[in-house]
């Protein structure tokens, strides 16, 4: 009689099947999330209502009643408006976007001299791309050129009154151009003066942490809006005649400051987060205090604090439109000061320039945001919850 | 040019700190080459930003003037555009040569702040717009008792409404904004009658109306707001040029002397062109003043007489449309009025 071993072993997996029908497809979706529960449903119903009341109106005024081109106010008002359009039209005047593109863009810089702030552009984005994709290469070298490099250059070429490149005083300058190179510069400065000021809190050596302590209780103190109206209005006064400061420097020295020290707060709350043992690690291994915080405190900080850096480099983005209390126009503020030509005055013009504004300042913050989370998750070893 | 809180009476405690340059402002100006000018941020027929980024209006076209009385070339200026705020610490700083940026002209300004105004470019003053839909048959700010009148907040006008009112015995209900933006589309949303504010100001609110042929302004002015150019104190000559700059701008509209016929002018036979252009002989005005005796040309070559200024960036050249009204000249029942050059 032979006996027979039961006992069997699987050796490959079952394949998978697939998942019924009721929890697959457009149904399952809709009926988990749109439509799970009378309170889901009457919600559901309320949002569709809505979308449905506010969106074909938005789609009509944003592109199908828009005027895209054209010379003056006529192509953008009513014939009771002293127009060309009929009568009850309402819809968006891109043509007087279009008609102010340039100054939108760089303010008042001499049309023959604009190549200059586009070059400088095309430097920044060849610049900054590479640096943002993780693959690659040269990290090292790209981060000197984009931070050391590209301000140099940025400098000589959009100031000029050097290598034969005519003077374009920053009192030309507007736009999107201001906007760009205040945040860049506030960016820079902001993040390593933070870290050395959060490092400076935190530190032993007492003086040295009165200072840093000082000066970020000060700036935060007091609002930028007030540094700003203060450099503007009475610094002039207080220096000799004639002597002017010039205001974009002023601003950018101001900026740069105030980030400075929000920043240094946003560094600290990740350092606090660090356990005592990573520090006393570091210490047994005989590392010095730049290396332990170097290799061992700061990568690790600094990652859990992407999305407050990131909150306050956004917030920066936004601040740099307070620059038109000292009579500096950015994005938002050459968008409001053509308002004022009565060429393009009709009740829609308003609406136009400013959704404009609020386009172009939501492009920036989002990719901000959206990078900053693409971060999060590349860094985000050994933490997924 | 309303607002004259708290900005105003800063700059005036502080106002003597401001010492008075050394050297001359005519040298200053002629050494750098260029008139720096202090200008509106953005003031429809004023100073404005055409689509090219150039400077337009009457403010930005007298410094020009000067530009050219000076230097002889209208484009040898800088503008500074200056918040109402940051407007006469600019002058005071020596920042700005000029402050050419729609300012009243008072007593206090004068005095207090160290300014000299040279004299008044603009005769503005408040005044209202109705909706002649909703109030048919008001063609007098006096029939307005009652009405809902919307007017911003914290401003001169707002008092100016207030005393109107008052002296003539009506009654009325203030809608009141703090933005002028607010104060826009509340009018034009039709939650008050009238609007009040300067008058010059509301022919560029018509304009941003939905239907502005159903608005009318009326023609009481409640308020004088004289606007024009001013210089710092304790430079005569600076003072003589920038004042005469205007004068010769009327004089040039007075005797006919336009931007098209300057050439042809400079050879006329009435005596009193020929002196204005400098075309007399061993003339000494313009050199007397501090400029070349050809001063006058320069400046209507490059700006055109005080008429076409005017019916070029705010009259009916300009999408604003405002009747000279006052500010015709004196031979034709307005107030400008130029002293002769002679």
């Amino acid at each position: 009689m032979q006996e027979h071993d039961m006992s069997w072993v699987r050796t490959e997996m079952a394949l998978a099947q697939a998942a019924p029908s009721s929890e697959r497809g457009l149904g399952a979706w809709v009926r988990k999330n749109l439509i799970a529960s009378t309170g889901d449903t009457i919600l559901t119903i309320i949002g569709i209502v809505l979308v449905a009341m506010i969106l074909p109106q938005i789609v009509n005024w944003a592109f199908i009643n828009a005027q895209w081109t054209g010379p003056d106010r006529t192509v953008c008002a009513t014939v009771a408006q002293g127009g060309i359009q009929p009568d009850g039209w309402t819809g968006a005047c891109w043509a007087f976007v279009n008609a102010k593109f340039g100054q939108f863009m760089f303010g008042r810089y001499p049309l023959e001299e604009r190549w200059r702030p586009i070059l400088v552009a095309i430097l920044f984005v060849a610049l900054l791309v590479p640096l943002l994709i993780p693959r690659v290469p040269r990290k090292g070298l790209n981060a000197i050129l984009l931070f050391f490099a590209l301000p140099v250059v940025a400098f000589v070429l959009l100031l000029g009154g050097m290598f034969g490149l005519p003077y374009v005083e920053t009192p030309l300058w507007g736009g999107l151009l201001v906007t760009l190179s205040l945040s860049f510069v506030g960016i820079a400065v902001s993040l390593p003066v933070g870290i050395v000021l959060a490092l400076g809190r935190r530190s032993n050596m007492p003086i040295v942490k009165l200072l840093c302590v000082i000066f970020i209780e000060t700036v935060r103190g007091i609002p930028l809006i007030t540094v700003l109206f203060f450099a503007s209005v009475m610094l002039p006064l207080f220096l000799p005649a004639g002597v002017s400061f010039d205001k974009f420097l002023r601003a950018l020295i101001g900026v740069s400051l105030f980030a400075a020290a929000y920043m240094a707060e946003v560094v600290r709350g990740g350092l606090q987060a660090i356990p005592k043992g990573q520090y006393e690690g570091a210490d047994s291994l005989g590392l010095s205090y730049w290396q332990k915080m170097g290799l061992v405190v700061m990568p690790q900080a600094l990652k859990l604090v992407i999305p407050g850096i990131v909150n306050t480099f956004i917030g920066m983005f936004k601040d740099t439109s307070l620059v038109i209390v000292i009579s500096m126009f950015d994005l938002l503020g050459i968008v409001k000061q053509n308002f004022s030509d009565a060429s393009w005055a009709t009740p829609q013009t308003a609406r136009s320039g400013l959704v404009f504004a609020a386009f172009i300042f939501w492009l920036f913050c989002f990719g901000m945001s959206r990078y900053s989370m693409y971060t999060e998750r590349r860094l985000d070893t050994g933490h997924k919850r | 040019m309303k607002h004259i809180a708290i900005g105003v009476l800063g700059a005036a405690a502080f106002g003597f700190a401001a010492s008075a340059a050394s050297a001359s402002t005519l040298d200053d100006v002629k050494a750098k080459g260029f008139i720096q000018c202090g200008t509106n941020t953005g003031l429809a027929g004023f100073a404005a930003p055409d689509d090219k980024g150039e400077w337009k209006g009457i403010d930005v076209d007298f410094c020009r003037a000067v530009a050219a009385a000076v230097f002889g070339d209208g484009t040898k200026v800088k503008f500074t555009p200056l918040s109402a705020k940051e407007r006469f610490t600019a002058l005071q700083s020596g920042e700005v040569d000029i402050l050419s940026r729609n300012t009243t002209w008072t007593i206090n300004r004068d005095t207090a702040l160290g300014l000299n105004f040279v004299g008044v470019t603009y005769y503005d003053g408040q005044g209202f717009m109705i909706n002649a839909k909703k109030l048919p048959g008001v063609n007098s700010a006096l029939q307005l008792s009652g009405a809902a009148v919307c007017v911003q907040s914290g401003t001169t006008t707002e008092l100016n409404l207030a005393d109107y009112f008052k002296a003539n015995k009506m009654e009325y209900n203030p809608v009141v904004f703090e933005k002028l933006d607010e104060v826009n589309a509340a009018y034009d949303a039709g939650r008050c009658d009238v609007y009040t504010t300067d008058q010059s100001g509301l022919y560029g609110i018509r304009l941003t109306l939905s239907a502005p042929a159903d608005h009318v302004v009326l023609p009481e002015i409640i308020s004088k707001e004289p606007l024009g150019p001013a210089v710092r104190q304790g430079d005569d000559q600076w003072y003589h040029i920038v004042k005469w700059t205007y004068f010769a701008l009327l004089q040039a509209e007075e005797l006919g002397i336009t931007q098209a016929n300057v050439d042809e002018m400079k050879n006329s036979d009435n005596p009193e062109i020929k002196r204005v252009l400098g075309q007399e002989a061993d003339t000494k005005i313009g050199t007397d003043l501090g400029v070349s005796n050809d001063w006058v040309v320069n400046i209507v070559k490059a700006v055109g007489n005080y008429g076409e200024m005017f019916e070029r960036n705010v009259g009916s050249g300009s999408p604003l449309k405002i009747a000279r009204g006052i500010n015709a000249l004196w031979t034709k029942g307005g107030l400008q009025y130029a002293p002769p050059i002679r």
